[in-house]
């Protein structure tokens, strides 16, 4: 009723062009980005920022970019924690080493050194494909592993090895309580998310997924494959770059090469599958559904049980949370292989027809 | 319909999240002195991390048999980590102010201590960590909410190298030899090393670094190596299913058990039972405690707790190796509740800030250890400051023999000439990378 683009006749090349061409999807869209930074910081508490929301954006954000290379280039990578790795340990070294250094200028300088190593280990994929390439990005993740733990000059030689900073601040404003570091990441987020929706409905984004839907056709109607495949690992990696220096900077503040292990590649990719493959707004519903299942569960069964005046062990709970989380990926990913990201798609689609479905 | 279905399941699912967050603020009213614990039940460290929780939950337990903290009573909630940062972080924010606030966290995870710290002078918790964390925490001039009590692994590593000295007639016939260090690929098992290194420039002997990927499953081309290179000593800062591997790996290789050595996290029944035998003549170091099923504070949990059924874990274990580091972690959580309250107030409920200042003055005699049930566990006095977070750097080798450990040195005290100068160092270098100033009041 209220969602129908009827009648929204596009008269200039710049109403054409706009990221979001529906007038209704504009409005949601703001009013998201809106409530994001206005309504969340009223009702939102400590817990919830600090444990749930940062992180939930932080790797929302990280999976944007394992989306591009994985959902619209469909170069399966593994490496996507090395990524996140370099860009914390690259944007600490600058911020550390450069003296007053700005914050914005050093998390983006992550985002770049991860950039060149994305490329780096990118080359392989202008040979291998699929499974082969996924074999050939887990060096990525074992040689940064290595690097970060073994060459002491990337930890300023802390004598255990780890990373930290404090006291964060961009132009006078420090970012110290949990609703700053929200509302820091939440822009990043914001900024980036936008610019990844631009992209990937532009030249290079169609690009993208001609190569990912079929190489050779895709080259034969004069797509570089080697200039495709490596901008996608490019602008993924600086994204995942940037992500993992906020990972490190703003939620950890103190961190070893463990959190960026093989365990956050997986993670990040069980994200974007989950999200949906090919789809910004997924990784999104991805990340939320990987982040606070998770931590709803563990919360959840010990109450349940008290409903019912059983006492659940800290251990069951532990190992119930697994279990049924395992089976809900499965039970997801039964009822709808595309991911979440589908069911937002179908939304949108009832409720053009709603309330006179034909 | 599908849709209709899935958005009833997300409302009810929020209401009850919302009804269970109301219950546990309700639960909020009562005056108790809330000790949050966060655990490792599963995973890959459950064997070893599983006794520590339950020792420390039984004996608060026994606090309030005995009364409470003057008539506090003391309240334990779990939130399990498996040993993971990130999770530990989320457990963390979820308990730090329940229950009128939490007293004092012992997140039993080096990682996790790292990713906590910056985090506790905002919040005003004060953190133990017995054995792991930062070691130039004990300066607690630069870090005022750490408290590594009882000891850190620059202490516990000196005391294994005294004791390896000792055995061998002197740090001067150390000169020369080959040590090999086993650890556990992380910062945990890093911060041995600075001490090791230290001694090794001191007196000579040659430093074999071999790192074990955790959680170390795989330990074969490690043991190879040590075959290879033939070092006179093998010390072993591992954690978990670790140092079984690497005492089965010995075994394999045929390397002596009686040349091995623990540091204070990896000699304990979950690493040895299952080998049983060949693993005899292994020694780890132990800070202060060991096992101690017949002392008087073991007879007193099974008498006052477990004999009630409200034991935490199976009572065989009961006076384990690890069970006791639970027990005496929850002691001393306890006792700087008792002397902040002779400040700030007997028989009241004091905040985590307060908890710090009782951390900090702590000064638990050998009488008062004895009328607590340690005799023969701790060796008193255990007295801290402003500049001494640790308050004691005593510590004894225990050997296993087959099925259980034997005592198999005397008390050794760590060099702290050495070992200060290396926490100061390490701790001003921290302060100017952070810009944190040191602490200036009277004494500090």
């Amino acid at each position: 009723m209220f969602y129908r683009e009827n009648g929204q006749f596009k008269t200039t090349y710049k109403s054409d062009q706009q990221i979001f061409a529906v007038k209704q999807d504009r409005i949601a869209i703001i009013a998201i980005i809106a409530f994001a930074f206005i309504g969340v910081p009223m009702l939102a508490d400590e817990y919830l920022f600090r444990a749930i929301l940062v992180p939930f954006l932080i790797l929302a954000l990280a999976a944007i970019g394992v989306n591009i290379l994985v959902g619209y280039c469909g170069q399966i990578s593994l490496g996507s924690g090395a990524f996140m790795a370099v860009g914390a340990y690259m944007a600490y070294n600058v911020f550390m080493r450069v003296e007053d250094m700005p914050l914005i200028v050093a998390l983006l300088s992550g985002g770049f050194f991860a950039m060149l190593a994305g490329i780096i280990f990118g080359i392989p994929s202008l040979r291998v494909k699929g499974l082969y390439l996924a074999v050939a990005t887990l060096a990525a993740q074992f040689f940064f592993d290595w690097l970060f733990v073994r060459v002491r000059w990337f930890t300023l030689d802390s004598p255990a090895g780890t990373a930290e900073v404090s006291n964060l601040s961009v132009f006078g404003w420090q970012i110290a309580t949990p609703m700053d570091k929200y509302l820091f990441v939440l822009g990043f987020v914001v900024v980036f998310a936008l610019l990844a929706k631009n992209l990937v409905r532009g030249p290079i984004g169609r690009e993208w997924m001609a190569i990912r839907d079929m190489d050779v056709a895709a080259s034969v109607i004069g797509i570089r494959p080697m200039y495709a495949k490596l901008t996608a690992f490019a602008v993924s990696s600086f994204i995942i770059g940037v992500a993992g220096a906020l990972w490190a900077f703003v939620h950890l503040g103190s961190w070893e090469p463990l959190s960026f292990d093989i365990n956050r590649s997986f993670q990040l990719l069980f994200i974007v599958i989950i999200g949906g493959l090919g789809s910004i707004m997924g990784c999104f519903f991805g990340a939320a559904f990987i982040v606070i299942t998770p931590i709803v569960l563990n919360q959840l069964l010990p109450w349940i049980g008290s409903l019912f005046g059983v006492e659940i062990s800290t251990a069951m709970v532990g190992h119930a949370e697994f279990m049924i989380f395992g089976a809900l990926i499965v039970w997801f990913l039964i009822k709808e292989p595309h991911g979440l990201a589908k069911y937002w798609s179908m939304a949108r689609h009832k409720l053009r027809l709603w309330p006179f479905p034909h | 319909m599908r849709l209709r279905q899935l958005a009833l399941s997300a409302v009810v699912a929020v209401a009850a999240l919302t009804s269970a967050l109301t219950t546990s603020l309700a639960m909020a009213q009562a005056p108790v002195q809330f000790f949050p614990s966060l655990t490792g039940r599963t995973g890959a460290v459950a064997p070893n991390a599983a006794p520590f929780a339950n020792g420390y939950a039984d004996y608060m337990k026994l606090v309030n048999a005995r009364g409470g903290i003057n008539g506090v009573q003391t309240l334990v909630e779990e939130c399990e980590t498996a040993y993971a940062t990130d999770r530990g972080v989320e457990c963390y924010e979820r308990l730090k102010a329940r229950h009128g606030g939490a007293t004092v966290f012992q997140p039993l995870s080096t990682g996790i201590t790292f990713a906590l710290m910056p985090r506790l002078a905002v919040d005003k918790i004060p953190m133990i960590t017995s054995g792991y964390g930062r070691s130039d925490t004990a300066d607690g001039a630069i870090f005022p909410w750490v408290f590594p009590l009882l000891g850190h692994y620059w202490i516990a590593g000196d005391v294994v190298l005294q004791h390896i000295a000792n055995r061998s007639g002197g740090w001067a016939n150390l000169r020369g030899k080959t040590i090999a260090v086993v650890y556990h690929d992380s910062p945990f098992g890093r911060e041995v090393l600075p001490i090791i290194n230290r001694r090794a420039e001191m007196h000579g002997f040659t430093v074999l670094a071999l790192p074990v990927p955790p959680p170390g499953v795989e330990q074969r081309a490690i043991w190879l190596q040590i075959r290879q290179q033939r070092p006179d000593f093998v010390i072993m800062q591992t954690w978990g299913v670790m140092t079984a591997t690497a005492i089965r790996q010995a075994v394999a290789t045929g390397f002596p058990r009686d040349r091995m050595f623990g540091t204070w996290w990896s000699g304990a029944e979950p690493d040895l039972r299952d080998i049983g035998a060949d693993a005899r003549g292994y020694s780890a170091v132990m800070m202060q405690h060991g096992q101690a099923r017949d002392s008087e504070v073991v007879r007193q949990i099974l008498a006052q707790v477990h004999d009630r059924g409200q034991g935490t874990g199976p009572r065989a274990e009961v006076g384990d190796v690890l069970y006791m580091r639970g027990v005496v972690g929850a002691m001393l959580a306890v006792e700087g509740v008792f002397r902040a309250q002779e400040r700030f107030g007997r028989g009241r409920h004091v905040t985590g800030e307060q908890a710090r200042w009782g951390y900090e003055n702590l000064n638990i005699t050998q009488a008062r250890l004895d009328q607590l049930g340690f005799a023969g566990v701790l060796r008193g006095p255990i007295v801290t400051s402003c500049r001494n977070h640790v308050g004691t750097a005593m510590m004894r080798i225990h050997t296993w023999n087959g099925s259980g450990f034997d005592w198999s040195s005397d008390w050794l005290q760590a060099d702290m000439n050495v070992i200060n100068r290396m926490v100061t160092a390490s701790a001003e270098s921290f302060a100017r990378d952070n810009n944190i100033t040191r602490r200036t009041e009277p004494g500090c």
